[in-house]
C-alpha cells in the first residue's frame, strides 16, 4: 500500500510489529493501542521512534499525555463512510497541539484527501495506487474553503474582509 | 436574495469539475459502484426505480427568476420536462442520466444553482421560512443566518461523513411555517432580554421508523456563537452516533439514548473547550454584516392598502375566493404574498412543468422583484407583490394552472414521490393523493372544512411527513398489496406533536373513502365551524373518529 | 414491495429474474443467459432455485460498470412461455408510473 507524504510517495520507514511479536529496542514502529498503553512509559522512552495506531471508536484523551514523545499516529478509517477520524485528527492538532506524523489509515480514496489535510492529517496510507499518484493533482481541486480548520487555509469570510479593508484603504 | 459573489461561484465550479471526474472514474470502471455511491449522493444523484434522481439545492427555498428558468432548461434539456419541489425547499428530477449529470450540473453552476449535500451522510440543505423577509412580525431574516449556516456546513472537512444525514431548519416567527421541530437542529432565532439576536437550539427531531420531536438544549445562544455551537453539536454527535446500525444512526437516537441533560452537557464541554483554545468560529459583527449586506431587498413603493384595481377586482367571485385563500399579510402595506398551489384536481402534488417555470419566471420580474419561493408543503410563493398587482396576476396565474384556491385546505396535500418513483417505498402515494384532490376538488366543501393538512408518506422513511400531518396517510405493504395506516392529529408547527394511528392498515382502494368518513365525523363533532380539525382531534381524541371509520370495516 | 435492496438472504418462491439499472443512464435491465444485459424483459434469464439465483446474481454482479444494484425479482409466466413482472414494483420498473406524468411523453 503506497504511502504519500509531502504530495508524492514515499516509503514508509515505519514497521508494523504485531501484538504478539516482539518490539525491537530500536527502529521506528507501529504498534496497537491496546499495546502502547500497557506500557506507554517505557515504550514511549525507547530508543527508536514509536508510533501508535488509534481506533477510531476511542477518544483521543488517552493518547494525550504521550504525545510530544509520539513520531506517527496513525487513525483509522475501517470504512470510506466512518468519519470520525476526521473529529479525532482536528482535536489531536488543533486542541492538543500534536505536531508529529499524524497518517490516515484503513480505506483512504482520493476524493477524501483534501478533507484529511485540512482536518490535519500529513501521511496517507492510499488504497489504491492510481489514487496515490493522482495526490498532488487531487488536492489542488479547490481553491475556496468557507469553514476553519487547523489547516491555516484563508476562509471565505476572511478573504471577503480582507477584500473590503483593502478596498477601503484604496478607494 | 443573496447574491453568490466570485468566491460562492468558484467553488460551485471547482465542486462541478470534481464531479465530473468522478463520473468519468466510474464509467472507466476505476471506481466501484459501492465507491462511488457515497461520492454521488453528496451531490444529491439517487438511484430509483427507472432512472436516476437528482436532487438540486434551492437554499432555504429562494430563487430568482433567471434561476428559475434555468431549472427549467434542465428539465427541458436533461429530464422530461417537469420537476417536483419537495418538503425540504428542493427540487427534484426523475429521468436524468448519470453521463449527462455533470453538464446539468455546469448549467445550473452558470446560475448559482448546485445540489452539494443534497443527500448522503453530511449536513442538507438549511431550510427556511418560505415568507422569510416578508412577513409581518419576523424577528429578522433568518435567510442571513441560514446563508452563513450554508456555507460553514458546505464540504466541512470534519463532518462530510457523519453516521447519518444531519438536517437545520430555521424560524424567525411565533408561527413557524419551517417546521424546526422535526428538524436534527431547529433553530428560532429571538432577541434577549438585552435585545441581541440569538437563537433557541433545539436537536433531535426528526421522522422516519422512530419519530420524535427535537428537545431545547439550549434556550439562548448568542448570534456570534451560532456556528461554534453547532460545531459542538456536530463534533458529539459525529463521534457518538451509532454506526452500527442505520436505523439508529441519526442524532435523535443519541439524545434518546443519553437523555437531553446528559447530550446537552456533553455539547457544553465540548463548546466550552472549543472557546478555551480558539476562537475561529465564533463571528464578529463585520462578518455577520458582511454576509446581510449581499442579500437584496426590493426598493418597495409606498402603496395603498386598497388599490382601484382591487376594490374593482372584488366583484369578481372567482378573484376573491383566490384571493381570500392564496394571498397573505405582507410586512409592507401596500404588498402581499402570495402562495401559488402545485395542488392542481386530479394532479400529482408539488410538480410544475417547464413550461410553468418558464412563465412563472416572468410574472416574478413583472410582480414579485423577480424572486420566487419554494415552502416545504410543496407550493411556490411570490413574496413582493404589489396588491394593486393582484387581479392581473391571479388571471396570468390561472391561464398556466398555478392559482388553485386550496391552498392549506384538505386538497392541499403533501405526498412523496412514493412507489411510482422511489425504489424505498413500499405503495404508492401520488395516485392516493390525486383521488383525494378529486374527492374534496368542490372548493366551498374544502372552505367548510378549513384548514385541514393531509400528508402521504410512502414508507416509513416518512420523506412525506406523515406523522406530522393533521391526517397523515403511511403506505405499508401486506402480502403483496398496498395498504395505509391512518394517523390523525399531528402538527409539524411550534406546536409539533405525533399523529396517533386511528386503527388497522386500510387497502389502497379504501383510503379516500375512510378519509372522507374522518372528515365527515369532524363536521358532525367540531364544537363550532372554526374549530380546526387538529384541535377538534385533540378535544375528542382518536376514539370517536376510529369509531366512524371502523363501524363498517 | 419491501425494498429489494435489503435483500439480505437469497430465497425464491417462483420464477425470477435479475434486474439492475444501467450505469450510464439508469435505465431498467434485466440479466440475460448471454452475460449480458437487455432492456426487455423477454430477454431475461429465468431462475428457479434459489442457488441458481444466487449464482446469476454474482455472476451479474461482477459487471460493476454496466449495471447498478443488481437484485433478484419475481415474474410471472403466462400461458405461451410470455414473461411478466412479478409484483406491482416490477411492474412500475418496466411500464413506468402509474400515473400521467406532467408532460405527456
Amino acid at each position: 500500500m503506497p504511502l504519500v507524504k509531502g504530495e508524492k510517495i514515499t516509503d514508509d520507514t515505519f514497521v508494523h510489529v504485531a501484538d504478539d511479536a516482539e518490539i525491537p529496542a530500536d527502529g521506528a514502529i507501529l504498534i496497537s493501542s491496546a499495546r502502547f498503553l500497557e506500557n506507554a512509559e517505557a515504550l514511549s522512552q525507547r530508543a527508536g521512534r514509536t508510533g501508535v495506531i488509534w481506533p477510531n471508536s476511542r477518544d483521543v484523551d488517552d493518547l494525550v499525555p504521550w504525545l510530544d514523545r509520539l513520531a506517527v499516529v496513525a487513525l483509522v478509517f475501517p470504512t470510506f463512510r466512518d468519519g470520525r477520524a476526521y473529529s479525532q485528527a482536528r482535536l489531536l492538532r488543533e486542541r492538543f497541539n500534536y505536531r508529529g506524523e499524524l497518517r490516515a489509515t484503513g480505506q483512504v480514496l482520493r476524493d477524501q484527501f483534501l478533507f484529511m489535510l485540512r482536518a490535519g492529517f500529513d501521511a496517507f496510507e492510499v488504497k489504491k495506487p492510481a489514487d496515490a499518484e493522482a495526490f498532488a493533482n487531487t488536492v489542488k481541486r479547490y481553491s475556496v474553503f468557507y469553514q476553519p480548520t487547523g489547516d491555516g487555509r484563508m476562509t471565505t469570510l476572511h478573504r471577503r474582509m480582507m477584500l473590503r479593508h483593502s478596498e477601503s484603504a484604496n478607494p | 436574495m443573496y447574491a453568490y459573489d466570485e468566491l460562492d461561484r468558484t467553488l460551485i465550479n471547482e465542486r462541478v469539475e470534481e464531479f465530473r471526474d468522478q463520473v468519468k472514474r466510474r464509467l472507466a470502471g476505476e471506481l466501484t459502484e459501492d465507491e462511488f455511491k457515497m461520492l454521488r449522493l453528496q451531490n444529491g444523484v439517487y438511484l430509483q426505480l427507472h432512472a436516476y434522481m437528482f436532487r438540486v439545492a434551492i437554499p432555504y427555498g429562494t430563487l430568482s427568476s433567471k434561476q428559475l428558468r434555468q431549472l427549467a432548461h434542465v428539465a427541458r434539456r436533461y429530464d422530461r420536462g417537469y420537476g417536483h419541489f419537495t418538503t425540504r425547499q428542493n427540487i427534484q428530477f426523475n429521468w436524468i442520466k448519470l453521463a449527462e449529470l455533470p453538464d446539468a450540473l455546469a448549467d445550473l453552476a452558470e446560475v448559482g444553482i448546485h445540489a452539494m449535500q443534497t443527500s448522503g451522510n453530511n449536513t442538507r440543505n438549511v431550510t427556511s421560512d418560505q415568507w422569510a423577509g416578508v412577513a409581518p412580525g419576523e424577528i429578522e431574516d433568518p435567510r442571513i443566518w441560514s446563508e452563513l449556516l450554508r456555507q460553514y456546513t458546505t464540504l466541512h472537512p470534519e463532518f462530510s461523513f457523519l453516521p447519518r444525514k444531519f438536517k437545520f431548519a430555521i424560524t424567525a416567527s411565533a408561527h413557524d411555517r419551517a417546521a424546526i421541530k422535526i428538524h436534527d437542529i431547529g433553530l428560532r432565532l429571538h432577541k434577549n432580554a438585552e435585545g441581541e439576536t440569538g437563537f433557541e437550539v433545539l436537536v433531535g427531531g426528526g421522522l422516519g421508523r422512530t419519530p420524535f420531536i427535537a428537545k431545547t438544549i439550549k434556550s439562548f445562544v448568542h448570534g456570534r456563537d451560532l456556528l461554534s455551537y453547532v460545531e459542538a453539536i456536530l463534533r458529539v454527535y459525529n463521534q457518538y452516533g451509532r454506526r452500527d446500525n442505520i436505523y439508529k444512526a441519526r442524532i435523535k437516537i443519541l439524545v434518546h439514548e443519553l437523555g437531553i441533560e446528559k447530550f446537552a452537557r456533553e455539547v457544553e464541554d465540548e463548546w466550552q473547550e472549543m472557546r478555551d483554545s480558539d476562537t475561529a468560529l465564533t463571528l464578529d459583527d463585520a462578518m455577520i454584516e458582511d454576509i446581510r449586506s449581499r442579500f437584496s431587498y426590493p426598493a418597495y413603493e409606498k402603496l395603498p392598502h386598497m388599490p382601484e384595481e382591487l376594490k374593482t377586482a372584488a366583484h369578481d367571485p372567482l378573484f376573491e375566493r383566490w384571493r381570500k385563500n392564496s394571498v397573505f399579510m405582507h410586512k409592507i402595506q401596500g404588498y402581499a404574498i402570495v402562495t401559488l398551489s402545485l395542488k392542481p384536481v386530479g394532479g400529482p402534488p408539488g410538480d410544475a412543468t417547464a413550461d410553468q417555470m418558464d412563465t412563472l419566471a416572468d410574472l416574478a420580474d413583472k410582480y414579485s422583484f423577480g424572486e420566487i419561493r419554494v415552502g416545504h408543503e410543496q407550493n411556490l410563493a411570490l413574496p413582493h407583490v404589489a396588491r394593486r398587482d393582484l387581479p392581473a396576476l391571479w388571471k396570468a396565474l390561472d391561464k398556466i394552472g398555478l392559482a388553485t384556491p386550496n391552498v392549506n385546505l384538505v386538497s392541499d396535500i403533501i405526498a412523496c414521490p412514493g412507489l411510482d418513483y422511489c425504489s424505498l417505498a413500499n405503495a404508492r402515494s401520488i395516485p392516493i393523493a390525486q383521488e383525494l384532490t378529486r374527492r374534496f376538488a368542490n372548493h366551498d366543501t374544502a372552505n367548510l372544512i378549513g384548514r385541514l393538512h393531509i400528508n402521504i408518506s410512502g414508507c416509513i422513511n416518512a420523506c412525506g411527513h406523515h406523522h406530522v400531518g393533521h391526517i397523515g396517510i403511511l403506505g405499508v405493504e401486506k402480502n403483496g398489496e398496498e395498504f395505509y395506516q391512518i394517523t390523525i392529529g399531528g402538527r409539524a408547527d411550534e406546536n409539533a406533536e405525533l399523529g396517533a394511528l386511528i386503527g388497522p392498515a386500510v387497502p389502497y382502494g379504501e383510503v379516500a373513502d375512510v378519509v372522507e368518513d374522518i372528515v365527515e365525523a369532524y363536521l358532525a363533532l367540531r364544537a363550532r365551524p372554526d374549530e380546526l380539525f387538529v384541535d377538534s382531534v385533540k378535544r375528542l381524541g382518536v376514539e370517536p373518529f376510529r369509531e366512524r371509520v371502523y363501524a363498517t370495516r | 414491495m419491501t425494498s429489494p435492496l435489503e435483500q439480505k438472504k437469497i430465497k425464491i418462491t417462483g420464477p425470477s429474474v435479475v434486474t439492475a439499472n444501467r450505469t450510464w443512464d439508469g435505465i431498467v435491465i434485466y440479466r440475460t443467459a448471454r452475460q449480458d444485459w437487455s432492456a426487455k424483459l423477454s430477454d431475461a434469464a429465468i431462475v428457479r432455485t434459489s442457488d441458481d439465483a444466487r449464482a446469476l446474481l454474482a455472476e451479474s454482479a461482477a459487471d460493476d460498470v454496466g449495471a447498478v444494484g443488481a437484485y433478484i425479482a419475481p415474474v410471472e409466466i403466462k400461458e405461451g412461455g410470455k414473461i411478466k413482472p412479478g409484483n406491482l414494483r416490477e411492474h412500475i420498473r418496466l411500464q413506468g408510473v402509474t400515473i400521467d406524468l406532467p408532460v405527456p411523453a
